[in-house]
């Protein structure tokens, strides 16, 4: 197994070591780990010789990263404009009722995190859920539960 | 491969191609676009390449997965060649009928499009009224192009443009030649292209860069993507014949990360064109060297902005900054840098093939050529668009999408994304182009054109929007960060029925100022889908400040679900599904909301079977007294 400090050395060197990049280089890493533990962000900073700070902004600035360890599962609920007019809140509403939490955050035993996203490009399947990597279009709002159910 | 050193040389490999090709061999197209593959068109693929392997037609019929065809609604999209048969919602079973009927020249009459309206099934793809009244001139060629393979886009007629401006044309005559075919930017702004480049090309600092802008961030709008994935040549040869004419020699293209499929296609697209010599040192044997590199977004709405876009592709925060010196001018490291968005690229090709006076022949007097449109919501014909510029919002609504789904009546159009506005009916019959959307308040931008019915409400809508900037805005500026927060606290009192009457005059005072003191286009035209909402739909606001109630009944603090005790027939459906316990009564006996235990999640409403119709929602008025617990039902006749 590759450490933190092994995988930023990889992915660093893959980008041969650009400041220019740092973006890029935390969008590989966030892809790695799931999320950006903070001593990935220390070395990625001490590697490439940019300020914490800097790191920090463009971490907490993007919304492609988090800073916390994401669930086993990733529910996103679109709530771009045409699942919005197809009653996409119900939905989100659905899903919050029934694990418990925010859009933003997991649940305390690491089963989901959840997320909404503006728009999946999938409009004619609106209202419409993604799990992992699966879709779920046309939902009802009962469907929903049903949907969650299969994800342990 | 080797490279391609000359023009003659590409014509020859291009009749290689046509050559190797026979245009009477069935070929089975199947959509793979983002929204056909969340419809499961891998599966669909896979029993495709089964079913020939296991008829043994592997050798006689191609197999084909393209890009978005645009018809998402009925995804996904099966089209058999030459016949241009058109199947949809197929599914992996359904391969092998298909397969069997292509080998016997048959057709499978289930699987076509059946008109709506006078039931009649449609055989070919441009005989389906969705696709006859467009004219997909830059769209098009989806449909027929594996977009990993470059020999599909060569086949077309690809890079010839590219041959055509490097060989024939100097720099200054193909920028004459945008110029002179009104090209204007298709992101939004309407910007004339010809311009721009001319701007970028004048300024004498080098080096000089190009950036295609492939951030689409408009929720409810994903034209961009769907070229990117579906045909990322098209964008490549007109960025580099762009690159030619404003002597640039290195390019970049800013494409979300929440795109992957785009990013898959665009870097094959890129390998696949340096190796053919289309990109890299001495293009096509020219003295003219160019390369490209691709920046992923790391999801950023603000970072569309083409200032903000710059400062993200230097690796910073995608922040705008004022633009009194043009990005044309002072863009990446200061340096000169031109950016226009794929659309706009990839007409480029179109008008150095065809010209401008062809160019010129499309579209309306200040709006040349065609716009893609991603017509989403409440329509019929959910899919991407691709119409002359003047085409009216109703022919597009109604003649290609189909009307308004569900019998329900149109209330307006969203167009423009956040920066938009939202157009009543009395405008259904205005021209779309840049200039007349604007009249109205609203703008055409980038294409999204959301459609919505009476249960839309509008002061929700423009809530839904006020958010949407709120958690995009940057910060930076404040007119825009604490505009945008003092919108968003008043628009949801209004929605939670708390609405004061002096709140319109206190929007209509911040939109105003943030329209004059942002710093860039977010802040500038955020309240856009407020003002226009308040100007077309003024009264929806007045019902919700003024008698609580919201008329589309939709604001969930405004409204109470009830129980109509003349409709019940005690099917127990949604007292077994409410996830509260909410719901009273049993088997035989009428059911009734504990109104303080219902959380209004709309379970109910959607479950009650709608021959009864029993679940209704109530708005401004007092929710009717429950029946006497244990009340009989009623049976109704038959029921």
């Amino acid at each position: 197994m590759v450490g933190v400090s092994g995988l930023v050395d990889k992915v660093v060197d893959g980008y041969q070591r650009d400041k220019d990049m740092l973006i890029q280089i935390l969008l590989e890493l966030q892809r790695g780990f799931g999320w950006l533990p903070e001593e990935a962000l220390n070395e990625v900073s001490r590697q490439l010789g940019v300020p914490l700070t800097r790191v920090y902004q463009i971490a907490t600035f993007y919304k492609a990263f988090s800073l916390t360890p994401k669930g086993r599962h990733l529910i996103r609920v679109c709530v771009g404009t045409a699942c919005q007019v197809r009653g996409a809140p119900l939905i989100r509403d659905r899903v919050q009722h029934l694990i418990g939490v925010e859009p933003g955050e997991t649940t305390p035993d690491m089963r989901f995190t959840f997320e909404t996203v503006n728009c999946l490009g999938c409009c004619a399947m609106g209202p419409v859920m993604t799990v992992d990597n699966d879709y779920h279009g046309h939902l009802s709002i009962p469907d929903v539960e049903k949907v969650i159910g299969v994800y342990k | 491969m080797p490279r391609i050193n000359s023009p003659s040389e590409l014509e020859k490999l291009r009749e290689e191609i046509k050559g190797k090709r026979d245009p009477n061999k069935p070929c089975i197209t199947l959509c793979s676009g983002t929204a056909c593959q969340a419809s499961d068109s891998e599966s669909v693929s896979q029993a495709f390449e089964r079913e020939l392997k296991r008829q043994g037609l592997e050798g006689e019929i191609d197999l084909r997965r393209t890009g978005c065809h645009g018809f998402c609604e009925r995804g996904p999209l099966v089209v058999i060649y030459p016949e241009e048969i058109c199947y949809t919602k197929v599914k992996p079973e359904d391969a092998l009928e298909i397969v069997q009927s292509v080998r016997e020249k048959k057709v499978v009459d289930c699987l076509l499009y059946t008109d709506p309206v006078t039931g009649a099934r449609i055989k070919r793809e441009p005989e389906i009224p969705f696709y006859e009244n467009q004219q997909r001139i830059v769209f098009g060629p989806n449909r027929w192009i594996d977009p990993k393979n470059i020999e599909d886009y060569l086949f077309l007629g690809g890079y010839r443009a590219l041959s055509k401006a490097l060989f024939e044309m100097s720099p200054e005559q193909v920028l004459e030649e945008i110029k002179k075919a009104n090209l204007r930017g298709r992101g939004g702004g309407g910007f004339p292209a010809g311009r721009k480049w001319e701007e970028t090309k004048k300024t004498s600092r080098e080096p000089k860069y190009v950036i295609v802008n492939c951030d689409e961030g408009d929720p409810g709008a994903y034209m961009d993507r769907s070229l990117m994935e579906g045909n990322p040549h098209s964008v490549l040869e007109g960025l580099i014949i762009g690159a030619y004419a404003i002597g640039s020699h290195e390019g970049f293209v800013y494409v979300r990360q929440e795109y992957p499929l785009a990013v898959e296609n665009l870097e094959i697209a890129l390998k696949q064109a340096e190796e053919y010599g289309f990109l890299g040192e001495n293009i096509l044997g020219s003295e003219f060297s160019f390369r490209v590199k691709i920046h992923r977004g790391a999801g950023a709405f603000v970072s569309g902005e083409s200032s903000a876009l710059m400062n993200a592709i230097e690796g910073r925060l995608g922040e705008p900054r004022m633009k009194y010196i043009h990005t044309a001018v002072s863009g990446i490291k200061d340096r000169p840098s031109c950016l226009n968005n794929v659309e706009t690229w990839a007409t480029v090709p179109l008008i150095i093939n065809k010209g401008a006076e062809w160019f010129n022949s499309i579209g309306t007097d200040k709006s040349k050529g065609t716009k893609i449109f991603s017509l989403v919501g409440k329509v019929n014909n959910t899919g991407l668009v691709e119409v002359p510029m003047g085409m009216t919002l109703r022919q597009i609504i109604y003649d290609i999408g189909g009307g308004i789904a569900k019998g329900k009546k149109f209330k307006g159009v969203q167009t423009g994304g956040p920066s938009g506005g939202i157009i009543p009916e009395q405008y259904l019959d205005t021209p779309v182009d840049f200039d007349e959307l604007t009249k109205l308040g609203s703008i055409m931008g980038s294409g999204g054109m959301v459609v919505m019915d009476e249960n839309t409400c509008m002061v929700d809508t423009a809530r839904y929007f006020i958010n949407f900037c709120c958690e995009e805005s940057c910060g930076k500026c404040i007119p825009c960060r604490e505009g945008l927060r003092l919108l968003r606290e008043i628009l949801n009192d209004i929605c939670e029925g708390k609405g004061k009457e002096n709140d319109i005059e206190l929007i209509e005072d911040i939109a105003e100022t943030m329209r004059d003191a942002s710093l860039c286009a977010l802040g500038t035209t955020a309240a856009n889908p407020v003002l226009t909402t308040l100007k077309y739909f003024g009264d929806e606001y007045e019902t919700h400040i003024k008698e609580k109630r919201c008329p589309a009944k939709f604001c969930k603090n405004l409204i109470d679900y009830w129980i109509d005790s003349e409709k019940c027939q005690a099917c127990m459906i949604c007292l077994r599904n409410c996830p509260t316990e909410a719901i009273q009564g049993g088997k035989n006996l009428l059911h009734w909301i504990v109104q303080e235990k219902c959380i209004k999640c709309g379970i109910c409403y959607e479950v009650c079977p709608p021959r009864f119709g029993a679940v209704v929602k109530l708005s401004g008025e007092p929710v009717p007294p429950p029946p006497a617990p244990g009340t009989e039902v009623v049976r109704k006749e038959g029921g």
